[in-house]
């Protein structure tokens, strides 16, 4: 448990207890929800039930309510699909990578980045179950035996292994989030008066008490989960990319598509968490645990990535021309200039250019222009996957066949649904559900708390009558009594260090 | 058979374990403590041993590679061989690039569930499950430690309350468990 370097900038801002933290926190929990919240959920779940209502619709008449056609087979709901499993990442990234990494400021958005990963991760998943246009027989997809002979999934197609990848990312990322609620499911518990909350709280904290052997396990499964689920966000957008990359459509079939799409989910993903954050922030008044930083460090990972992003499209770019393949230049050539120049444009503009900016330094610490590049760079990643899927297909090889793709107003709707019942989930969660991880929060407030950092905070008056330094932090290794043995301390210490 | 149980309440985690030191230089033996987030470098000192659960991910892990490994081997080398463009599907080695992904991705998931279930029923944490920390505040601010009469048989109950009373202590409770 070191002492944090000065020049840092403090994680939490101005002077906090552990009970301040737990007020700020439970709070908007406990008191009656604003009537900002129920217009937004109003709103949000009229346009989910607009897409509900679309996708019933879709299921009893079929999938030919899409704008697609002979030569254009993937379009929207792929797009979508790819888009919404992309914003999916930065969650798991946030808690498990940083939590490997040691990065301390993820503990104030690891919690809603996460939410915000498995509502996403719902509505991507929701794409190829009504694309089978009978949903019913979704189970087909799992290697079940069955009277067609025992004929058995096609464990070579990537499509399969999409199946596999997204349920296991799925699940894991609900559980490593499930886990950490527990303890701050108990926190509520513990205040809550009114009986029916009492009630719902305590069945969801399952009864835990905060033992020091439950900490030590939790800690412990809190390390081999992020050490799980580290390779596992990789894979999961590689395993998305193979959908294309190992097919032989010119404009699909490059090999530079799985870190590229990798990189891209990151870099949609940590736009989508600016863009709840920066306003979850101040609707609930958590201004003092994400600040300024926070989102300063979010817009560098978005400035790498999006710098990541760029530079494979110019070696995209490059290659179709120095491959020498025809084909392949045509593609590429035609995504530039030919009749969706405009998408293609779009997304260079919005996912090359915007991120370029978060090298000056008062434009990323600058929140309004933060919340809107990332709109943008939410906007140009949809138009990335639109334009990979549509104008690699749009030119068949006979020109005969070529086409385009106009989306119908059920294509429409089902996207606009997912945003709807996304925001229905998220405002759920925001409403019922701690949003910052408490119990982690208070194991940085000695080290990073502004207070501690610049010693104005008061000295415990046991430390104070004992002649201790100022709160038992920060005295070296030879100062005695105050520190358990150094290697002993080493063996449990996840989170501190 | 009624035992008699003491918690100390502290304010402070550095306080608490301060004095859980000095309580165990002098042979005390702390059973428990409660606390709101994990206090580092407290294990050690009241004797509670890292726990073995990282074993137990290995082993789920191990599981999921093998199941995978298996099952794909049966379903498509053996029981229903696809010829997909004329690849070679005759033996697993010659397969085993496409099913590198599934694998992996069965070996998370067994790991990762494995040991979240393993996690919740040796903690007894499960839904319903009643909670048993002393007082609500543990889970806010406040730490409490558990020390049981029967463990410290070589002090009295009132020696072991001047003992805590040197420590920083803020309240103390006793209570009769069952």
């Amino acid at each position: 448990m070191h002492k944090e370097a000065a020049i840092r900038e403090p994680l939490i801002l101005g002077h906090k207890t552990y009970h301040e933290i737990t007020e700020d926190v439970c709070k908007p929990i406990e008191d009656k929800a604003p009537r900002m919240w129920y217009i937004l959920f109003g709103i949000a779940l009229v346009i989910g039930l607009y897409g509900v209502g679309c996708i019933f619709y879709l299921l009893g008449t079929g999938i030919g309510v899409w704008g697609l056609n002979k030569t254009i087979g993937w379009a929207w709901d792929i797009t979508n699909f790819v888009w919404w499993v992309g914003i999916g990442h930065a969650g798991t990234l946030i808690s498990a990578v940083l939590l490997l990494f040691r990065q301390k400021w993820r503990m104030a958005i690891n919690r809603s980045a996460e939410a915000m990963t498995i509502f996403a991760v719902f509505m991507a998943g929701l794409f190829p179950l009504i694309h089978m246009g009978r949903l019913w027989v979704g189970y087909w997809t799992l290697p079940l035996p069955n009277h067609f002979g025992s004929l058995w999934v096609n464990f070579n197609s990537p499509l399969l292994w999409d199946v596999f990848a997204i349920s296991t990312y799925l699940s894991v990322s609900l559980v490593f989030w499930y886990i950490g609620l527990i303890p701050d499911f108990a926190t509520i518990r513990d205040r809550v008066k009114k009986p029916i909350p009492k009630k719902m709280y305590s069945i969801l904290s399952f009864g835990w008490s905060g033992r020091a052997k439950h900490w030590n396990r939790f800690e412990l499964v809190s390390l081999v989960l992020a050490g799980v689920a580290t390779p596992l966000v990789f894979s999961v957008h590689s395993i998305v990319s193979f959908d294309f990359a190992t097919s032989v459509i010119p404009g699909w079939h490059t090999t530079i598509f799985p870190p590229y799409f990798v990189a891209g989910a990151v870099f949609s993903g940590f736009a989508m968490v600016q863009t709840l954050l920066l306003v979850m922030r101040k609707a609930m008044k958590l201004e003092a645990y994400i600040h300024t930083k926070h989102v300063e460090y979010m817009n560098i990972v978005i400035m790498v990535t999006g710098s990541i992003v760029g530079t494979a499209y110019i070696t995209e770019l490059f290659i179709s021309w120095y491959s020498g393949v025809e084909y392949e230049a045509y593609a590429f050539f035609n995504r530039a200039t030919g009749p969706y120049w405009w998408a293609y444009w779009a997304m260079m503009t919005c996912n090359v250019v915007s991120p370029q900016l978060m090298w000056f330094k008062k434009l990323r610490r600058s929140l309004l222009f933060t919340f809107i590049i990332s709109i943008v760079v939410n906007i140009g990643m949809w138009f990335e996957r639109y334009v990979i899927i549509v104008t690699s297909i749009h030119r068949d090889y006979l020109p005969s066949s070529w086409s385009m793709h106009y989306p119908s107003h059920i294509d429409l709707g089902v996207y606009i649904g997912t945003i709807g019942l996304f925001f229905v989930f998220f405002l759920l969660f925001a409403r019922f559900f701690p949003v910052l991880a408490l119990n982690e929060l208070k194991t940085i407030l000695k080290s990073s708390g502004e207070s501690y950092k610049n010693d104005t905070a008061p000295v415990h008056p046991y430390f104070a009558k004992n002649g201790h330094g100022s709160h038992g932090h920060d005295h070296g290794p030879d100062s005695g009594t105050g520190h358990a043995d150094p290697n002993a301390e080493g063996t449990n210490d996840i989170n501190n260090h | 058979m009624a035992e008699k149980v003491i918690y100390a309440m502290y304010d402070d985690d550095d306080v608490l374990k301060d004095g859980a030191k000095k309580l165990v230089a002098k042979g005390v033996k702390v059973a428990d403590v409660f606390s709101p987030f994990p206090i580092h470098g407290i294990d050690p000192i009241i004797g509670v041993k890292h726990t073995r659960l990282g074993i137990m991910a290995f082993l789920y892990g191990l599981t999921g590679t093998t199941l995978a490994t298996l099952g794909m081997n049966y379903f498509m080398i053996h029981d229903w061989p696809m010829n997909i463009g004329g690849k070679p599907s005759m033996t697993y080695l010659d397969n085993v690039l496409a099913f590198i992904p599934i694998t992996f991705e069965f070996t998370v998931l067994c790991a990762a569930h494995g040991m979240a279930i393993t996690y919740l029923l040796l903690n007894k944490t499960l839904p319903g499950m009643p909670a048993t920390n002393p007082d609500p505040r543990t889970t806010d601010d406040k730490f409490v430690m558990e020390l049981r009469l029967s463990d410290n048989g070589q002090f009295s109950e009132g020696e072991l309350m001047t003992m805590l009373n040197e420590t920083g202590v803020i309240e103390i409770d006793q209570k009769d468990i069952h």
